[in-house]
């Protein structure tokens, strides 16, 4: 019985050993102490920016923009990626295309995008879509190119019209790329509204908070507002596992 | 690949004058050709209504492909197919895979993979709903149909597939190894299974089959096919009354129609 209980706090072994560590290093002074705050002034920190501080507005601004991006990023790219990848031909015809910008560091755009857009909102969220869209957008075509043709078959031999072949079927055999694609979309579309918040004349944000508790060597601040952004993109990859498992309960069956 | 279907619907209606008299299915000057290799060329075949017809040859000579052929799934580039004087658009057919796993669909729980054929035909749910109840009780099936098809055993699996071909009432099933996924005990049960359905629909049904065994046992008549180009090598008849048990297995009709066939063919591997 204890065995088992015991067996269940296996995952938090690895958290609790890195905290320990942290604080071993840190009650060993081998480290100064104002770039290494103890664990208890950083965890005060993290709950007081939570519990009425500014870190949570911050933080929300951060979600905002990402989920911004991304629902455009997953608006556009969804049926432009069924699209082209219903047909070989269409998608062979723009691979290179894709793959070119799909490798392009989507921050080398900023200045691009910054001619174009300004020093607003848009840009950063303008930036973090376009990199999430290129992701989703050959996720979904992969899908849709890779259905098994068993299922495509029949359905067509049970007397399907092409539509509806590539409604009851294409459409949901890619589901499960689909949402691997939503899911490294929305992990990018965070790094890239971090990198923005940072350097694009950001007055709020994580990223810019990270960088101004940098300036003013506020250490636990600093600490806080990374944790903050770890936890924010924890979160969000668990959430699409989540949907994930709920929409495409078949995955990888 | 993308060869159009050459079906030559001037003929008429009317089943070809030199078919006998009882057949379903006329194939005609059937071409069909991968990459330049011909494989098969001016093919000629009548399938009989109300019967099954187990198809059987060497690996490679092409038994799926004229299935699929027949059933639509594969273009063929010259040639004419009709059943009982009709083009497949005007006939209702089912087609039970091999690969049951790929074949149903995971998104939809049993029962519904049951009814989708008839929601495609336009069916109402009132509709549906009655003639799945209507299989479940022929069926006797016990598990339920509620799951989804990746929480069913594959014998159940395949049983669902069945199902699902049988639902529209089929004027002709097509099975391609639809029993080689399972093991040797739920094979025999489908076995039986599949029999008993042919005796209370009298469904012509074209069995693909690797197991002569149950080629034989099932079969009415059994295709027997060449090397490529592939030609009819036989059709060795087997006449023995149903409903065939596992003794059918050991009786002097089933082995003596065994070794006929396995004679034709071994002839025709050697070859």
């Amino acid at each position: 019985m204890l065995r088992n209980k015991l067996a269940a706090l296996t995952p938090a072994v690895g958290a609790i050993l890195f905290v320990f560590a942290w604080w071993l290093l840190y009650a060993s002074k081998l480290i100064d102490p104002v770039l290494l705050p103890s664990p208890q002034d950083s965890f005060k920190a993290i709950w007081d920016g939570f519990v009425g501080g500014a870190l949570i507005s911050d933080f929300l601004i951060t979600v905002r923009r990402t989920l911004l991006a991304f629902v455009i990023a997953v608006i556009i790219s969804v049926p432009f990626g069924i699209i082209l990848g219903s047909s070989v031909r269409l998608y062979s015809s723009v691979e290179f295309l894709i793959d070119f910008f799909r490798s392009t560091p989507a921050s080398a755009l900023f200045p691009l995008f910054l001619v174009i857009l300004g020093v607003g909102e848009e840009t950063k969220i303008a930036v973090a879509a376009f990199g999430a869209s290129l992701l989703i957008l050959f996720n979904t075509a992969y899908g849709v190119m890779n259905a098994r043709k068993t299922r495509q078959a029949a359905a067509r031999v049970m007397g399907a019209s092409r539509f509806r072949v590539m409604l009851d079927v294409t459409l949901l055999e890619s589901l499960p790329q689909t949402f691997v694609g939503m899911r490294t979309g929305v992990s990018f579309a965070l790094v890239i509204v971090i990198v923005a918040e940072m350097f694009i004349g950001s007055t709020d944000g994580l990223g810019q908070r990270v960088i101004n508790a940098q300036m003013i060597f506020n250490m636990p601040e600093m600490y806080a507002t990374i944790f903050a952004a770890g936890v924010l993109g924890y979160g969000l990859n668990l959430l699409f596992i989540l949907i994930e498992r709920k929409f495409v309960h078949w995955g990888g069956k | 690949m993308n060869a159009p279907v050459a079906t030559d619907v001037a003929s008429g209606r009317a089943t070809p004058a030199s078919a006998p008299h009882g057949t379903h299915i006329t194939i005609r000057g059937l071409y069909k050709s991968f990459q330049g290799q011909p494989l098969y060329t001016n093919f000629d075949l009548d399938i009989p209504k109300a019967q099954i017809t187990s198809v059987f040859g060497p690996n490679g000579c092409g038994k799926s492909t004229l299935i699929n052929m027949v059933s639509g799934l594969l273009p063929f580039d010259a040639g004419q197919v009709l059943f009982d004087g009709k083009t497949l658009t005007d006939t209702k057919i089912s087609y039970v895979f091999q690969n049951y796993r790929e074949a149903l669909f995971p998104w939809k729980r049993a029962i519904d993979n049951i009814k989708y054929p008839l929601q495609l035909a336009g069916q109402s749910k009132a509709e549906c709903n009655r003639r799945a109840e209507e299989l479940v009780a022929s069926f006797e099936i016990k598990f339920d149909l509620h799951r989804y098809p990746y929480e069913l055993s594959g014998g159940q699996q395949q049983l669902v597939s069945i199902m699902r071909a049988l639902a529209p009432h089929p004027e002709v099933l097509f099975l391609d190894e639809p029993f080689s996924a399972l093991d040797y005990e739920m094979t025999l049960f489908m076995r039986d299974k599949l029999q008993d359905i042919f005796q209370a629909t009298r469904t012509t049904m074209i069995l693909v089959s690797h197991d002569l065994e149950e080629a034989v046992y099932l079969a009415d008549q059994v295709l027997l096919l060449t090397r490529r180009p592939t030609k009819i090598a036989e059709i060795v008849p087997f006449r023995s009354a149903r409903p065939r048990h596992p003794e059918t297995l050991t009786s002097d009709e089933f082995v003596r129609a065994k070794a006929r066939c396995l004679d034709v063919f071994q002839r025709e591997v050697r070859r």
